[in-house]
C-alpha cells in the first residue's frame, strides 16, 4: 500500500516535472500565441485587477513569479491618445499589461487590459462634427513600451461613422507587436463598416472596446523526406502525363478506321449474295487490309 | 476506292503531325524575339590600327563595359561587362596585343587579349587608402627584358609586368599625405616622378628609380595662393593648375628637384573673364585647353612658365588629345556646332604655329545634342599623306565614327542605360490603306506557303530552307506600323539616362523615332538633370480617338529629392513634345490616378518633398473630377532611412504665398514604425496597376471554393536585420532574420507578418493577384530561397452553398470597404532555388485567364520562366489523385531549373537591370522586354498558344488537303458509277 502511494506521489512528481519542463521549454513556440482578452475586460469601467495609480506609464512591481522561477513579470502601462480630424492628440485611455520575459531574452505582453477615459463634452461635440463631415477619428500609441514613446507614435485612423453604427461606440484594436515594440495598430469597428453610409451620432457615449495583441508567426518549412522519390531532375515524374487508355490515345485513328471498316462492310454487303453469304466473319479482315480486298473484288469482276 | 482511302489516311496522318510544334526550335530563334547589343556611353577610347589586319578601337564605357569595336562597321568584336562596383578608371593597350584595364579605384588591373577578349591575367593591388587611380604604359621600357607598366592607386605605385601581371616592385607614396595627380616617365630616363598636391597649398614630387622603385628624392614646396581642382600636365616638367580662389593660373615647373611657380591672372589672358574656369583633360603637349562659361581657349606654355593664348575656339566645343604625327608634329581634333551641323577641324601644331589640317562639315540629325568627347586617330592615305578619323560621343550617348567628312558608322549606345519603359499602342489600320499593298500579292503568298509546305513535308532543298527562314524572319506583317489583331505589334517607349526618348517597334526592335528632351538637357538652371520615370499620360480608346496617345516624362534637376522637377509630354506616335514644364515643385513620387478627363488624359498626383500633392493636368475639369474623389485617394510612403511606413491622404488646398488650386496638403492617416534595432526595409512590392484578375474564386480538387483576397491596396514589404544589409558574412545566422509583411495601404492594417529566421537580403519580390513571391538568401541552409504567400478571403468562404446562391442570401455582391476588418487566411511555402537574382517579374495577360509564370533575371544575365505551379503553397509530398488532377506538383525541397525554360534561350542580356511584361491582345500571350546593357524582346505563352494557330501554320497544306479530298470524292464517285454500270451490265 505504502509503495503504491509512493509510486503515486512519484508519478505525480514526474508529471509535475514534465509539465514544468514543458512550460519552460516550449517558450520558443509560444511567442506566436494570440492573446485574446475577454471582451468584458476591455469594457469601459470593466473590472481592473490593478487600477493604475498614475497616468504616465512606468514599469513597476517587478517580482519573481514563484511558479516557474525563471521568468520576470512586470506590469506595464501605456496611453492611448486620440485626435478628431486635424486636432491635436489628447489622452483617451490607458492600456495595462503584464510584460513577460522569457528565459531566451524575448519579452512579450500578456493580459492586456484597457480602460477608456470618459469622453468630455468637447470630445462629444468634436465626434459629432466628425460624423457630419465624414472625417477621420485618429488614435495613436507609443512605438516602444519600455522606452516611451519610442521613436515615433504609431498612428491609425478610421472614419468616425464606422465606430458609431449601433447605439454605443464600438471599437476594435489589433496591436501588432514585436517584443516590446508596437509595430502598428489596426483600429476600427469590430465588424464591417456599413455601406451605404449612415452618419448618425451615437446615443450612448461610451466605448465598447475590444483589444487583441498580435505577434508574428514564424515560417515553418514542410520537411521533404522523400528526396529519393524525386530523382535527380527535381521535377520527377509528376510532369509526365498519366498513362491514358488506348482509346484516349488513338481515337483519332480509330474513328476513321472504324468508318473505313463500316464503309467496306456495307460495300461487301452490297456484293452479290453468293460471295459473302457463307462466311460473313471473314469479310472484316479482308476489308481492313485494303490490299487483300482489292484482288478479291477484282477476282469477282 | 482503296486508293482514296490510302490518300485519305496519308493526308490525315500528315495533318495530325503538323500541329505539334509548341516549344522553341532552333530555326524559330529570331522569329518573335530580337536581341540588341550596346555598350553605353564611351569614356575612353584607344585605337589599334597600326599593323593590324582588323582595325579596331577599344573603348570603356560608363556602363562598365570594355569592348573592342570594328573600326569599319562599328560592330562589337568582343565585350565584357564588369560588375557595377568595379568601375573602370583607365584603359590602354600594352605590347600591342593586350588591353589593360584599371578598375575599382586602382585596385584591379586586368589584361585582355586584344583579338578575342580573353582575360590574360588579373592583379589585385590593395592599399590602405583611396587615391587617384593612374595608369602609365610606357612604349619602350623594359626591366630585365620584360615590358613594364606603372600603376598608381590606393597610395602605392606599382611596376607591373605586362606579360603576366606580376608586381615587380611597389613603393608607398602616401606617407607624406600627398595626393598624387600625375605620373611622369620620359622615355629612356632612369627615374619616374609622381607629382601631386599636399593639402591645398603645397606641391610635392617624388622621384623613384624605375628599376627597383627606390625612393630617390622627395621635395615639396608651398604655394601661398593654394590650388584647386586637378593638376594638368603640359610637358614632362611643367604642369598647370588653377589657384584656390579660381582667378589665376599657376604654372609649375619642376626641373632636377627645383620647383618654380608662375602665376598668371586669368583676366589678363581672357578678355571678359568672369568666373569658373576649368582646365580640360585633353592632353596636348606644350599647351592646354581652358574652358570658361562661354568659350574655350587653347593656351601655350612658354619656356619660363609664361602663358600665351594661341586661339580662342568658341563655344560648345570638344577637343581631343594630341596625336603625334611622323616628323615631330602633333595634331588634335576639335568639334564645333554650327547651324545644326557639326564642324570638325583637325589642327596641326608645329613649331611655326597652329594651322588647320582638315576642315569638314558633317550633317547629323538634330536629336543628338552636343558633342561630348572626341578621339582622334590617323591613317595613311593612298597618296601617303595623313588622313584622320575621329570618334565622337554625343550628348545622347551615341557614338559616331567620322572619316572623310562622312559618318562611317553610328551606334545608339544610349539604349544601354534605360531608365524606364512604357508600352504604347500603334495606330489602328486606316480604311484607306489597302491590305494588298502591304501584304504581297496572292501569288507570292501562295508561293510562300508552298515553300512552307515543302519544308513541312521535308522535301525542301537547302536553298528552299534558307528561303523559308529568310521569309519567316522578314515576314512583312510583324514590322508594320499599325495595330494587329493579336496585339503583338506595339511601341516600346524607353527613356535613357541621357534624357533621350526612343520608340522601339516590338516587331523587329528598330527605332521608330527618338527625341532628346529639352527638359532633360543640361542647362544653366538645371545642372544635372535626371529622368525618373515615364507614365501613360493619354491613351485614347473610347472617345477622343482622333488624338494620339502620349506619355509623361518626369525628371528632376539634381540628385536630391528636394531639387526642382521637370515635366514633358511627348506624343507616342510622332515623338513630338506637346508640352513641357520646367522648374516645377520638387517631385518625390508620382501617382497615376484611375480617373481620366474628357480628352482621356489621365490624372496624376505628384507628391513633392514637403508632402504636398500637386494635381496634373492643370485644368478645371481635372480639378473638378479630383474634388469629387478627394475622399477616396490614399497613398503610402516607405521611408527606408527612418524605417517608417506612412499612409496619407489628401486634405485641402495648400496654404502658399500664391494661391494654387492644384496643390493639396496631405496628412498622416496611419503609420507603422519598424523597430530600428531589428528591422530595416529591404524591399516592397505591389500589384501592377493594369493587372486583370479573371476570377476571384479558385476551385480546389475537393470541389471546395477558395476566394482570393484580391485587393489593389495590398503592399508586400520585407525587412531585414539592419546589420544584414551589408554583404553576406556581415551577420551571423542567429542574429539575422527577414520579416515579410502584407499590409493594407488604405488603413495600415498588417494582414500578415511572418519571420524567416536566419535569412538575409537582397530581397526581390513580385506581387500578383493574391500571391506574392519573394527571393532571399537563407544563411542557415547556405542557399537562396523563394517563398510564396497566398492570401484568401475568409469572409466569402461561406458562399459555397448553392442554395444560398440561388436564394440570393450570399454576400458576393455586398460592397467591400477597406474600413471593415478583413478576415483573411494565408498559405505559404518556401523552396530552395539555385540562382541569385538581378530582377523579377511576372507575366501579364489581357484577361488574366492564362496561368502565370514568374520571370527571373538570373545572375548569369538570362531570364528564366518559372511556372507559378511550382510555387504553389498547397504542394504536398504525396498529393492525392484529385490534387494531381488539379495540377498540384508533389512537394520538393527546391525549385527545378529546366534548361528549356530559359526565355532568352542561348542569348545573354548583359548587365540585366529590369524585366517588363506587357499583355498582348491575344489572351495566351504576353510580351516580355528585358533591358540592361543589351535589349531583348520576346513573346511568351505560359500555357502555350491555346487560342491561336502557330504563326507558321501551313494554310497551303490545309487547302491542298481539302482540294485533294474533293478530288478524291469525285474520283471515287466516278469509280463507283463505273462499277455500278458494270454490275448492271453483267
Amino acid at each position: 500500500m505504502a509503495t503504491t502511494t509512493i509510486a503515486k506521489i512519484l508519478s505525480w512528481f514526474f508529471l509535475l516535472n514534465i509539465v514544468l519542463q514543458l512550460a519552460t521549454t516550449s517558450f520558443a513556440f509560444q511567442s506566436d500565441e494570440l492573446l485574446v482578452d475577454d471582451d468584458e475586460f476591455g469594457l469601459e469601467g470593466g473590472r481592473l485587477p490593478d487600477p493604475p495609480p498614475e497616468t504616465r506609464p512606468v514599469t513597476s512591481a517587478r517580482r519573481r513569479s514563484a511558479e516557474s522561477g525563471s521568468d520576470l513579470d512586470s506590469k506595464i502601462q501605456f496611453q492611448l491618445e486620440h485626435a478628431f480630424g486635424d486636432s491635436d492628440f489628447s489622452p483617451a485611455g490607458t492600456f495595462t499589461a503584464r510584460l513577460k520575459t522569457w528565459p531566451n531574452g524575448g519579452q512579450t505582453l500578456t493580459k492586456l487590459r484597457f480602460s477608456r477615459n470618459a469622453l468630455s463634452q468637447t470630445d462629444k461635440e468634436n465626434f459629432k462634427r466628425l460624423i457630419e463631415g465624414d472625417d477621420f477619428y485618429q488614435i495613436r500609441l507609443p512605438s516602444n513600451l519600455l522606452n516611451q514613446p519610442g521613436r515615433e507614435h504609431v498612428i491609425s485612423s478610421v472614419k468616425a461613422r464606422c465606430l458609431s453604427q449601433r447605439d454605443a461606440l464600438d471599437e476594435h484594436f489589433v496591436i501588432n507587436m514585436d517584443g516590446v515594440n508596437v509595430l502598428g495598430v489596426n483600429y476600427g469597428a469590430p465588424g464591417s463598416c456599413q455601406y451605404p453610409r449612415v452618419s448618425r451620432p451615437p446615443t450612448k457615449w461610451s466605448f465598447n472596446s475590444h483589444t487583441l495583441l498580435k505577434y508574428s508567426n514564424e515560417v515553418l518549412r514542410t520537411p521533404v523526406f522523400t528526396e529519393a522519390v524525386l530523382g535527380e531532375n527535381g521535377e520527377g515524374e509528376e510532369l509526365k502525363p498519366p498513362e491514358r487508355s488506348f482509346w484516349a490515345k488513338y481515337w483519332m485513328y480509330l474513328i476513321p478506321l472504324g468508318l473505313i471498316v463500316m464503309n467496306a462492310m456495307t460495300q461487301a454487303m452490297n456484293m452479290p449474295e453468293e460471295q459473302g453469304a457463307g462466311q460473313p466473319g471473314s469479310q472484316g479482315p479482308q476489308a481492313i487490309s485494303g490490299r487483300g480486298q482489292a484482288p478479291a473484288v477484282r477476282r469477282r469482276n | 476506292m482503296n486508293m482514296a482511302i490510302r490518300v485519305y489516311l496519308l493526308l490525315f496522318l500528315a495533318l495530325s503531325y503538323s500541329y505539334t510544334a509548341f516549344s522553341l526550335y532552333e530555326d524559330q530563334v529570331g522569329l518573335m524575339d530580337w536581341h540588341q547589343q550596346y555598350i553605353g556611353k564611351v569614356k575612353h577610347a584607344v585605337f589599334h590600327t597600326q599593323k593590324a589586319a582588323r582595325k579596331r578601337v577599344v573603348v570603356s564605357t560608363e556602363e562598365n563595359v570594355v569592348s573592342s569595336l570594328d573600326l569599319r562597321h562599328g560592330e562589337i568584336f568582343w565585350r565584357h561587362v564588369l560588375a557595377p562596383s568595379d568601375v573602370i578608371d583607365q584603359i590602354d593597350i600594352a605590347l600591342g596585343k593586350y588591353v589593360i584595364t584599371l578598375s575599382s579605384g586602382g585596385s584591379i588591373l586586368r589584361a585582355w587579349n586584344l583579338p578575342d577578349g580573353q582575360m590574360v591575367w588579373e592583379s589585385t593591388l590593395p592599399g590602405p587608402k583611396a587615391s587617384k587611380p593612374l595608369l602609365l604604359v610606357p612604349v619602350n621600357f623594359k626591366i630585365d627584358r620584360e615590358s613594364v607598366m606603372f600603376v598608381h592607386g590606393n597610395g602605392f605605385i606599382h611596376a607591373i609586368s605586362s606579360i603576366n601581371g606580376e608586381v615587380i616592385w611597389k613603393t608607398e607614396l602616401a606617407s607624406e599625405g600627398i595626393n598624387i595627380q600625375q605620373l611622369i616617365y620620359t622615355d629612356g630616363s632612369d627615374t619616374i616622378s609622381a607629382v601631386g598636391f599636399v593639402g591645398t597649398h603645397r606641391f610635392g614630387a617624388y622621384i623613384l628609380h624605375v628599376k627597383n622603385g627606390e625612393l630617390l628624392n622627395y621635395k615639396s614646396m608651398e604655394f601661398p595662393s593654394g590650388f584647386s581642382g586637378d593638376l594638368s600636365l603640359v610637358t614632362d616638367d611643367t604642369a598647370v593648375a588653377i589657384d584656390s580662389i579660381g582667378t589665376s593660373l599657376v604654372t609649375i615647373q619642376f626641373h632636377d628637384g627645383l620647383f618654380s611657380f608662375h602665376q598668371t591672372r586669368l583676366s589678363d589672358l581672357i578678355q571678359d573673364f568672369q568666373r569658373a574656369a576649368v582646365i580640360s583633360q585633353s592632353n596636348i603637349p606644350g599647351a592646354f585647353i581652358l574652358g570658361t562659361a562661354n568659350s574655350i581657349t587653347l593656351i601655350k606654355v612658354l619656356s619660363r612658365g609664361e602663358l600665351k593664348v594661341v586661339e580662342e575656339l568658341g563655344h560648345a566645343t570638344a577637343v581631343s588629345d594630341a596625336l603625334f604625327l611622323p616628323g615631330g608634329q602633333q595634331a588634335f581634333a576639335l568639334v564645333q556646332h554650327r547651324d545644326g551641323k557639326i564642324l570638325l577641324t583637325v589642327k596641326l601644331d608645329s613649331d611655326d604655329g597652329l594651322s588647320n589640317l582638315l576642315e569638314e562639315t558633317i550633317h547629323l540629325d538634330n536629336q543628338r545634342g552636343k558633342v561630348q568627347k572626341v578621339f582622334i586617330n590617323t591613317y595613311v592615305r593612298v597618296d601617303r599623306s595623313n588622313g584622320f578619323r575621329v570618334l565622337i560621343v554625343m550628348e545622347d550617348d551615341s557614338l559616331f565614327l567620322l572619316q572623310q567628312g562622312e559618318i562611317v558608322w553610328s551606334r545608339e549606345d544610349g539604349l544601354a542605360s534605360i531608365v524606364d519603359v512604357k508600352p504604347a499602342e500603334l495606330p489602328v489600320e486606316k480604311d484607306g490603306v489597302s491590305v494588298a499593298k502591304v501584304e504581297n500579292n496572292l501569288f507570292e503568298w501562295l508561293k510562300g506557303h508552298l515553300l512552307k509546305l515543302k519544308g513541312t513535308l521535308m522535301i525542301a532543298t537547302p536553298d528552299d530552307v534558307a528561303a523559308i527562314q529568310k521569309m519567316r524572319l522578314q515576314s512583312s506583317g510583324k514590322s508594320k506600323m499599325t495595330q494587329d489583331r493579336n496585339g503583338f505589334r506595339k511601341l516600346l517607349i524607353v527613356l535613357t539616362r541621357a534624357g533621350k526618348l526612343f520608340a522601339l517597334h516590338t516587331g523587329d526592335g528598330r527605332i521608330v523615332w527618338s527625341r532628346l528632351l529639352m527638359t532633360l538637357r543640361k542647362s544653366e538652371t538645371c545642372q544635372s538633370p535626371r529622368g525618373i520615370s515615364l507614365h501613360q499620360w493619354q491613351d485614347p480608346h473610347h472617345h477622343a480617338l482622333n488624338q494620339n496617345p502620349s506619355v509623361l516624362i518626369v525628371g528632376r534637376c539634381g540628385d536630391s529629392l528636394g531639387s526642382t522637377g521637370v515635366l514633358s509630354i511627348v506624343d507616342s506616335y510622332t515623338g513630338e513634345e506637346r508640352n513641357r514644364m520646367e522648374h516645377v515643385h520638387s517631385i518625390a513620387h508620382i501617382i497615376p490616378l484611375s480617373f481620366t478627363d474628357s480628352a482621356e488624359q489621365r490624372l496624376h498626383l505628384l507628391l513633392d518633398a514637403n508632402r504636398r500633392a500637386h494635381l496634373y493636368p492643370r485644368t478645371a475639369e481635372a480639378l473638378d473630377i479630383f474634388q469629387r474623389e478627394l475622399g477616396n485617394i490614399y497613398w503610402y510612403s516607405a521611408e527606408t532611412d527612418e524605417g517608417i511606413l506612412r499612409g496619407r491622404s489628401v486634405q485641402k488646398n495648400c496654404v502658399l504665398e500664391e494661391a494654387d488650386n492644384f496643390c493639396f496638403d496631405s496628412r498622416d492617416l496611419w503609420s507603422i514604425v519598424f523597430p530600428s534595432e531589428s528591422e530595416k526595409i529591404a524591399a516592397t512590392a505591389t500589384r501592377s496597376l493594369n493587372e486583370v484578375v479573371h476570377t476571384q474564386a479558385k476551385v480546389t480538387a475537393e470541389q471546395e471554393v477558395m476566394y482570393k483576397y484580391v485587393s489593389k491596396n495590398m503592399l508586400f514589404l520585407a525587412t531585414v536585420t539592419p546589420k544584414a544589409v551589408g554583404p553576406i558574412g556581415s551577420v551571423t545566422v542567429d542574429e539575422s532574420s527577414l520579416i515579410a509583411y502584407l499590409i493594407d495601404t488604405v488603413t495600415g492594417r498588417i494582414l500578415h507578418r511572418v519571420t524567416h529566421h536566419g535569412s538575409v537580403g537582397p530581397v526581390h519580390a513580385v506581387f500578383s493577384e493574391n500571391w506574392v513571391v519573394y527571393h532571399y538568401f537563407n544563411l542557415r541552409a547556405h542557399r537562396y530561397e523563394m517563398s510564396v504567400i497566398e492570401i484568401y478571403d475568409q469572409a466569402r468562404a461561406e458562399n459555397k452553398d448553392v442554395l444560398k446562391l440561388v436564394l440570393g442570401t450570399h454576400n458576393l455582391t455586398s460592397p467591400i470597404t477597406a474600413y471593415s476588418r478583413p478576415e483573411v487566411s494565408t498559405k505559404s511555402q518556401s523552396y530552395f532555388f539555385a540562382h541569385s537574382l538581378k530582377a523579377m517579374a511576372v507575366t501579364l495577360t489581357a484577361k488574366g485567364i492564362t496561368s502565370k509564370q514568374v520571370l527571373l533575371g538570373t545572375i548569369g544575365d538570362q531570364v528564366l520562366a518559372l511556372d507559378k505551379r511550382f510555387l504553389d503553397p498547397r504542394r504536398t509530398v504525396n498529393p492525392t489523385q484529385a490534387e494531381k488532377e488539379e495540377g498540384i506538383i508533389p512537394l520538393t525541397d527546391s525549385l527545378p531549373i529546366i534548361p528549356q525554360s530559359y526565355v532568352t534561350h542561348a542569348l545573354k542580356v548583359e548587365g540585366l537591370r529590369g524585366i517588363v511584361t506587357v499583355p498582348a491582345k491575344l489572351e495566351s500571350t504576353t510580351l516580355v522586354f528585358t533591358y540592361g546593357a543589351d535589349l531583348f524582346f520576346t513573346q511568351l505563352a505560359p500555357s502555350k498558344t491555346y487560342d491561336s494557330l502557330t504563326e507558321d501554320f501551313s494554310y497551303a497544306l490545309l487547302l491542298i488537303t481539302i482540294g485533294a479530298l474533293v478530288i478524291a470524292i469525285f474520283v471515287t464517285w466516278v469509280w463507283s458509277e463505273k462499277k455500278e454500270l458494270q454490275e448492271k451490265w453483267r
